[in-house]
């Protein structure tokens, strides 16, 4: 799986305008690192309901900009908070580090 | 494409900023002025003070979330009225049904589609926009004055002559399609077409009175007049080719059959009003214009070209549709031979 579906990323640039995805990327990238730290207080302070939601904005981003397993994990994290479940094991080391990747990627994509 | 749509007064909510932007950036672009809310607390705040158009409502929200504000505006005498899109992702549809059962408008799935995005936006608007007119004319409609005003701008019930234009759809190739998928399929496949072509014709001011099997009637310039109703017929036409391909996009996404469309338009003077018994009627219009759309419909075949239109309606279009002249036709059952244009898809 590549970590940016170029597809739907080209779709997005068109959608947005050119001049447009670098402020779409830059929201992503100033909004993402909150989410992640919500989901990890959330889960330290045992609140299912904030993680579920973080999670689902970390999916619905994810989906947006085609990151494809960032997506999938994010999803598979909200199903968990939706479940009650919270033992997570490292799926949130997973998510953080398959976040780092498409930062990496979305950085040099900026136009 | 010019927009033959009025501007309207967004609200957008949504805590997700980079949905924020995208919505927004998606209305503005179409002329359409916005204002944003992250939460639905604030969101409430705002439609107390403010007055808006029409709100895109994200479900999945801190503070106050989507389903707690449509409840909270539907409730709220002055705030019943408007009309409200929810956004949402695909595995939210309980949610979204819960909404739309509640009084929701419609909704949208994100991540959003532009095609989808304008014209739930516009055919939103425009029915606010009848909504309003009609509430108007109902406050007022006591008065002998109102009713000649209405007579005189064209508002008709019961027979009369109106200046309109015709529109026939149908999917060409539905027929191949039938042998191919199961009924459940081709029932699902019709409603999401039509709800599609209904967002088109509405959201440029046409009503649809008729609904054959694959096919579908369509009314521009009755009963509520617009001076421009080629125009408007021909940018619902083009319209529903955009959304015919965005629809197939779907559908290939999914691996189900993708469709083709044939439009005809025709303008002119027709006879227009309710026909039926006491028990049903409907708006109907009848006459040679209304025979003439029908058959151009049917050479949309001969031809291959998606949208033709008589020169009648070509006459009155603005400079912004691009049309080919295909010379003259002679149709069965007609004695004089008609000037047929194709208008090019965007």
């Amino acid at each position: 799986m590549t970590v940016i579906n170029t597809a739907t990323f080209e779709e997005l640039k068109q959608m947005s305008g050119e001049d447009f995805i670098n402020e779409l990327i830059d929201a992503f990238l100033d909004d993402a690192p909150n989410m992640l730290a919500n989901m990890k207080s959330a889960l330290d302070a045992k609140d299912v309901e904030s993680f579920r939601r973080n999670a689902h904005s970390m999916k619905s981003n994810a989906n947006t900009f085609g990151a494809e397993e960032l997506g999938t994990l994010a999803k598979e994290l909200e199903q968990m908070g939706k479940d009650n479940d919270l033992e997570i094991g490292n799926r949130l080391d997973v998510l953080n580090e398959a976040y780092d990747k498409v930062a990496k990627e979305l950085k040099g994509m900026r136009v | 494409m010019r927009s033959a749509h009025e501007p309207g007064r967004l609200l957008i909510v949504d805590d997700n900023k980079v949905n924020r932007i995208l919505l927004t950036r998606g209305v503005e672009h179409h002329g359409h002025s916005v204002e944003t809310a992250e939460n639905g607390k604030q969101a409430l705040e705002m439609l107390k003070k403010g007055s808006y158009d029409l709100v895109l409502l994200d479900i999945e929200m801190p503070e106050m979330n989507g389903y707690e504000v449509l409840e909270a505006c539907l409730q709220d005498d002055d705030l019943r009225n408007i009309s409200i899109i929810m956004t949402s992702s695909l595995d939210e549809i309980d949610a979204v049904v819960k909404c739309v059962e509640l009084g929701a408008e419609d909704y949208l799935n994100k991540p959003v589609n532009p095609i989808l995005l304008r014209a739930r936006v516009n055919a939103s608007l425009e029915k606010k926009r009848l909504r309003d007119e009609q509430r108007k004319l109902i406050r007022t409609f006591a008065t002998k004055e109102v009713a000649e005003e209405l007579s005189r701008t064209g508002f008709s019930l019961g027979g009369n002559y109106v200046d309109g234009s015709v529109m026939f759809a149908d999917i060409r190739s539905f027929t191949t399609l039938t042998e191919s998928s199961t009924p459940a399929e081709i029932i699902e496949m019709l409603n999401d077409y039509y709800a599609l072509m209904f967002d088109a014709i509405t959201g440029n001011g046409g009503s649809v009175n008729q609904m054959i099997g694959d096919g579908l009637m369509a009314i521009f310039g009755a009963p509520v007049y617009h001076g421009d109703h080629c125009q408007r017929a021909v940018h619902a036409a083009l319209e529903m080719l955009e959304l015919v391909e965005g629809f197939n996009q779907n559908q290939a996404a999914q691996d189900k059959p993708q469709i083709k469309i044939g439009i005809g338009i025709a303008s002119g003077q027709m006879v227009a009003g309710f026909t039926g018994t006491q028990h049903r009627a409907t708006y109907t219009c009848v006459g040679d214009t209304v025979n003439l759309a029908s058959r151009i419909e049917s050479h949309t075949k001969v031809v291959g070209k998606p949208i033709l239109i008589d020169r009648f309606t070509r006459e009155k279009l603005t400079d912004d549709v691009q049309v080919d002249d295909l010379g003259e036709v002679v149709f069965k059952g007609k004695n004089q031979a008609v000037n047929i244009f194709a208008v090019k898809p965007n």
